[in-house]
């Protein structure tokens, strides 16, 4: 096994907003002024720490967005109506506030650039956001290997880094195929429906080229699209998979 | 340093001396794991004790479930943050799989389905704080949730948990499991919040 000690302890350390965007209307990226910040890998998350003025903390994890090259720390966060972390972060939180951050956390759902094999990236919602950090990391290190990306969302509107997705389908070694689960808009040229053994087949490549294979979304998401990859063939070893939220 | 405008959703039902800092509660379950669920049918597993023993002594799952069992309620703590109070799991002790063992070891490596591991002190496994579990809220386990068998040893972190669990294999050195290797904590106390290496 792969050996990725993280030196010392992981401090907290104050970062301030310098600017916040929406992806979709659920969906802002916060761009950190992080100083001192130690350096990540493509598919690594921080722990965000936010504290109410009687001293009562809330902690969450949230994907990096930025590739390790990048100038600014971003993070991409889903406002959950239930939650207590994210409707802050995207609803109030603004330029020239500040949070602490802990990491980069995770050392195994990563891309290097040094990885030579074909990969396979399987997102489902903001499950994409991991994969912009590595698709931006590809793109910045001139990376040779193939990647294919295949994104599920519900609608048009709600797919993240929209335009970004489709300058970077205009780049060689790079694939990017949407499905559009719930409406597609007239004219959609994209896939339709949700990820299953068909299209995974369609999309992916060949287990017999032992792809490096990502899985990224909601855990519904994550189990029937890990099964039907191993269904079709790829080494389960080889398929790495994140979860977010939970059953019943 | 206060975080303007942030207030917090405090539960008003949970008693806060039951959720260790820095976790929240949630009433689903969370999954998380590194790669697909293995698929292993009850009849196909085994639970094995190795290492720094004469023999290695396996149980199949019958063997396991004809054994006296447990049943207990407990809270877990996830270091992605999240607790969930009052679980009910039913299984077998481990000190009833560990009770003719004659070892020299101080540590266990627990090792699962799919090439999971996870180490801790193997005093953090009796005395009635771990078992390996095969039902969970009086129904067999999933597989999404580690079935048919999992450790649960909820006094530490719940990736100390493995699911599909297989055995344990018993060492005089303490060994760093899969999680461990990535920069998460050794031994792994909520109560500590001992989530990274060096916390």
């Amino acid at each position: 096994m792969e050996r990725t000690a993280v030196l010392g302890r992981l401090s907290w350390r104050f970062a301030t907003v310098l600017e916040v965007t929406a992806e979709t209307d659920q969906t802002h990226s916060i761009v950190l002024d992080a100083p001192d910040w130690p350096g990540h890998l493509a598919g690594q998350h921080v722990d965000v720490r936010l504290t109410a003025d009687d001293g009562y903390q809330a902690q969450r994890s949230y994907s990096i967005a930025s590739a390790p090259s990048d100038e600014q720390l971003v993070l991409t966060v889903e406002r959950l109506d239930d939650g207590e972390v994210s409707p802050y972060l995207v609803d109030e939180l603004r330029a020239g506030d500040r949070i602490e951050l802990r990491g980069p956390v995770g050392g195994y759902f990563v891309w290097r650039p040094t990885d030579a094999v074909p990969a396979l990236l399987v997102a489902g919602g903001s499950g994409i956001v991991p994969f912009r950090a590595m698709l931006r990391e590809h793109g910045a290190a001139m990376s040779a290997a193939p990647i294919r990306l295949l994104y599920s969302a519900r609608t048009f509107d709600q797919v993240i880094y929209r335009e970004e997705l489709l300058r970077l389908a205009a780049r060689d070694g790079i694939d990017v195929s949407i499905t559009l689960t719930r409406a597609q808009p007239a004219g959609w040229h994209g896939y339709t429906g949700r990820v299953d053994t068909a299209l995974l087949r369609q999309v992916s490549w060949p287990p017999e080229e032992h792809p490096a294979v990502y899985v990224c979304g909601p855990t519904g998401f994550v189990e029937a699209t890990a099964n039907a990859l191993v269904g079709l063939g790829h080494d389960p070893g080889r398929i790495r998979t994140e979860r977010f939220g939970g059953t019943s | 340093m206060v975080t303007r405008g942030f207030h917090g959703r405090r539960r008003a039902e949970v008693d806060p001396a039951r959720v260790p800092p820095g976790q929240y509660v949630t009433r689903d379950f969370p999954v998380l794991s590194a790669g697909p669920t293995p698929r292993r049918l009850a009849a196909d597993w085994t639970f094995t004790i190795r290492g720094a023993v004469d023999e290695p002594v396996v149980w199949s799952f019958y063997e396991l479930r004809a054994l006296p069992a447990t049943t207990i309620t407990t809270d877990i703590h996830c270091v992605t943050k999240w607790s969930k109070l009052d679980t009910q799991w039913r299984g077998v002790s481990l000190d009833t799989l560990l009770a003719d063992i004659d070892t020299s070891a101080d540590y266990a490596l627990a090792f699962s389905d799919g090439g999971y591991t996870t180490n801790l002190p193997l005093a953090d496994l009796t005395g009635g704080q771990a078992m390996i579990a095969y039902e969970y809220e009086g129904e067999p386990l999933t597989p999404e949730h580690g079935g048919p068998a999992r450790l649960l040893v909820p006094h530490l972190y719940f990736w100390k948990s493995a699911k599909w669990v297989r055995g344990i294999e018993l060492r005089d050195d303490d060994q760093p499991g899969f999680w461990e290797n990535y920069g998460y904590h050794n031994y792994g106390d909520p109560w500590k919040e001992q989530r990274y290496s060096g916390d």
